[in-house]
């Protein structure tokens, strides 16, 4: 059974712990501008949003890489960069409609969320629940990816 | 069934793995003239500054990758179709036959017409065999010239700047890369560029070459200057591999005219990638975009036709760059230049290079531009390809753009099922 992030933006306090999670699991520090998972605050309205990849099926950023240095890793059904052969051209972040590969200047790569092979730190690290690493046919996530699935037609 | 596909670049590949994909019994033949494995031209600028070797640029990893796939690879040249009897003449001599057939060929650099284009030195950087020919002479210290600073142009550019070259840019238009960046952008691009050691010539020609006295080759600039090199780069633009069709009935324009399925007028024959003149999303109308991401999406609508998937229809690609020059990285987006009519937000921060200008239609994002921007850079293609009302949201990003994710986040519901609360 494939497992996959839920994101609760209204369980998010805004605490960062996932991004210092992240950072520190895939970059070795604790850097919240290193993370593959970011919380985005809603002034106005007081409230968080935690976003990063939901691994879609259609794996635009997959499709676009001119040297096959995204592949899915049969496991945990997550689009990998993998860091040797990227060489850093940056299609890959204009083609994810989601906005959710950055380039990182320090290496030349680019660097998104491959639910850390099975065992993602945010999820772990998240204090209140907002971050979830479930089956993938759980209610809730159903409803997530429907609402991200009607965003950009198939074709 | 047999699928045959003429081209080997990323459009061809593509195309030929999603119909082995699609359709496990079918003969899929894979045709490219270029006497390399498949390749992707966009990995050649890091096979230039060696960063990457040859099989580097390799669009698929492992010498017997197609072999495993069922695809069958032939090194040789398409030179005739014969529409009635459904066949394709190569150049070696042997005749094949589809049922389907894709046109995949990609375009070819065109040399300006200017005098001295056939001497030794000159090259574009098109191909594996021209990159491998620029590498050798591209040392440290030799005196480079690009013409054209385009936007391949400014890819090369930065390859060969960062292989030590002295560089100097040569470009007919007012700015640089004209045809992605806006007056503001291009300026800027050009500023960076100058600060960091290229000598860049806008609004000026490259009249004539000849051989030189100090330096292999001379270049006369129509500002009346003389410049004495060693290597010269053309990238003045490229123009769709159509020539062998002459005669097919094929219709063409700038490229191959495809409809929606990615159909010629020939039911039997598709089209996709730098050969076809594809719907582009914003403007509605056909166009030869040129770029990667729209190569690769239309093989796989192509693909998906050419086995009668009717369901999948072409909404249109949307034009997109991105481009780092030097450590400037900037792209642009769908109607970047803006639409009549339509609004724009701008923020720009010359000292640090920091430029976002987003162009709106009413409520929805058609169009933007970024320099010094690479986090969620996606979200701009997300915003204009969904066309998502932005609601109040519009409001906020005329006053401050940088609220722009907030505005993804806050308008598409991408984020998770309660992310309306957010609204
Ligand atoms: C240096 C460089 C950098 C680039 N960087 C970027 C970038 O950063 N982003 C981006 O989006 N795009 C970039 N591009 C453009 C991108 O490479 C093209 O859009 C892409 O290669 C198009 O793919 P294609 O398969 O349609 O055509 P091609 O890659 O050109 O492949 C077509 C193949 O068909 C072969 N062929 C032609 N005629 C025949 C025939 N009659 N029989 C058999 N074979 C034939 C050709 O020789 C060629 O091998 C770059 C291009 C270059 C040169
Ligand atoms: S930046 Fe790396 S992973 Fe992304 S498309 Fe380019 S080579 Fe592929």
């Amino acid at each position: 059974m494939l497992k996959a992030l839920q994101l609760e933006p209204e369980k998010c306090t805004g605490c960062l712990q996932c991004e210092m999670a992240c950072s520190y699991e895939n970059e070795a520090v604790f850097n919240p501008s290193k993370s593959r998972i970011k919380v985005f605050n809603f002034h106005d309205e007081g409230r968080f949003a935690p976003y990063t990849c939901s691994q879609c099926s259609e794996a635009w950023c997959m499709h676009a890489c001119p040297v096959e240095a995204i592949v899915i890793n049969q496991q945990t059904g997550a689009k990998e960069v993998i860091e040797d052969v990227c060489v850093g051209c940056k299609v890959c972040t204009i083609a994810c409609p989601f906005g959710t590969g950055n380039y990182n200047s320090d290496s030349g790569k680019v660097i998104k969320c491959d639910l850390c092979g099975g065992d993602p730190a945010c999820a772990t690290a998240c204090p209140t629940g907002a971050i979830t690493y479930v089956d993938a046919d759980h209610t809730g996530l159903a409803r997530m990816k429907a609402h991200a699935g009607q965003s950009i037609p198939k074709n | 069934m047999k699928h045959i596909v003429v081209g080997a670049g990323p459009a061809g590949v593509v195309a030929a793995e999603t119909l082995r994909k699609l359709q496990a019994s079918a003969d899929v033949t894979l045709i490219g003239d270029e006497p390399e494995a498949p390749y992707s031209r966009m990995a050649l600028p890091y096979y230039l500054v060696k960063q990457i070797a040859e099989e580097g640029t390799h669009l698929r990893k492992g010498a017997d990758h197609f072999a495993k796939h069922g695809i069958t690879v032939k090194q040789d040249r398409v030179s005739a179709i014969n529409r009635a009897q459904k066949q394709v003449s190569l150049a070696s001599g042997e005749v094949l036959a589809y049922d389907k057939l894709l046109l995949a060929t990609g375009s070819r650099p065109v040399a300006p017409p200017i005098p001295g284009m056939d001497l030794p030195g000159i090259f574009s950087c098109w191909t594996l065999a021209d990159a491998r020919n620029i590498a050798a002479r591209a040392k440290p210290g030799a005196k480079v010239l690009l013409m054209g600073a385009g936007f391949i142009g400014c890819i090369i550019l930065e390859a060969l700047a960062q292989s030590g070259a002295e560089l100097t840019v040569v470009e007919m238009e007012g700015r640089m890369v004209p045809r992605m960046m806006n007056d503001t952008a291009g300026n800027m691009i050009k500023d960076w560029c100058e600060s960091r050691g290229v000598k860049v010539h806008t609004s000026t020609r490259v009249t004539g070459i000849t051989k030189g006295t100090a330096h292999p080759l001379s270049a006369a600039l129509s500002t009346g200057q003389q410049l004495e090199v060693d290597l010269i780069v053309s990238a003045t633009g490229v123009r769709p591999n159509i020539g062998f069709l002459q005669g097919t009935g094929l219709e063409t324009g700038q490229g191959i005219l495809i409809n929606r399925h990615m159909q010629t007028n020939d039911p039997n024959i598709f089209a996709a990638g730098d050969v076809a003149e594809g719907r582009d999303f914003s403007t509605g109308e056909s166009s030869v975009q040129a770029i990667q991401p729209t190569a690769t999406e239309h093989a796989q609508l192509a693909a998906r036709n050419m086995v009668g998937q009717q369901g999948a229809i072409h909404r249109g690609s949307v034009n997109m760059n991105v481009l780092d020059t030097l450590g400037l990285i900037s792209s642009s987006f769908g109607l970047w230049m803006g639409k009549p009519g339509g609004d724009s937000a701008e923020l720009l921060n010359r000292d640090r290079f920091r430029y976002l200008n987003l162009q709106f239609d009413g409520e929805v994002l058609v169009g933007a531009t970024s320099l010094g921007m690479t986090q969620h850079v996606g979200v701009l293609r997300g915003l204009i390809q969904t066309k998502t009302r932005l609601g109040k949201w519009k409001d906020r990003l005329l006053e401050d753009p940088t609220r722009l994710m907030e505005a993804y986040l806050g308008s598409t519901q991408a984020v998770g099922f309660n992310a309306a609360l957010l609204k």
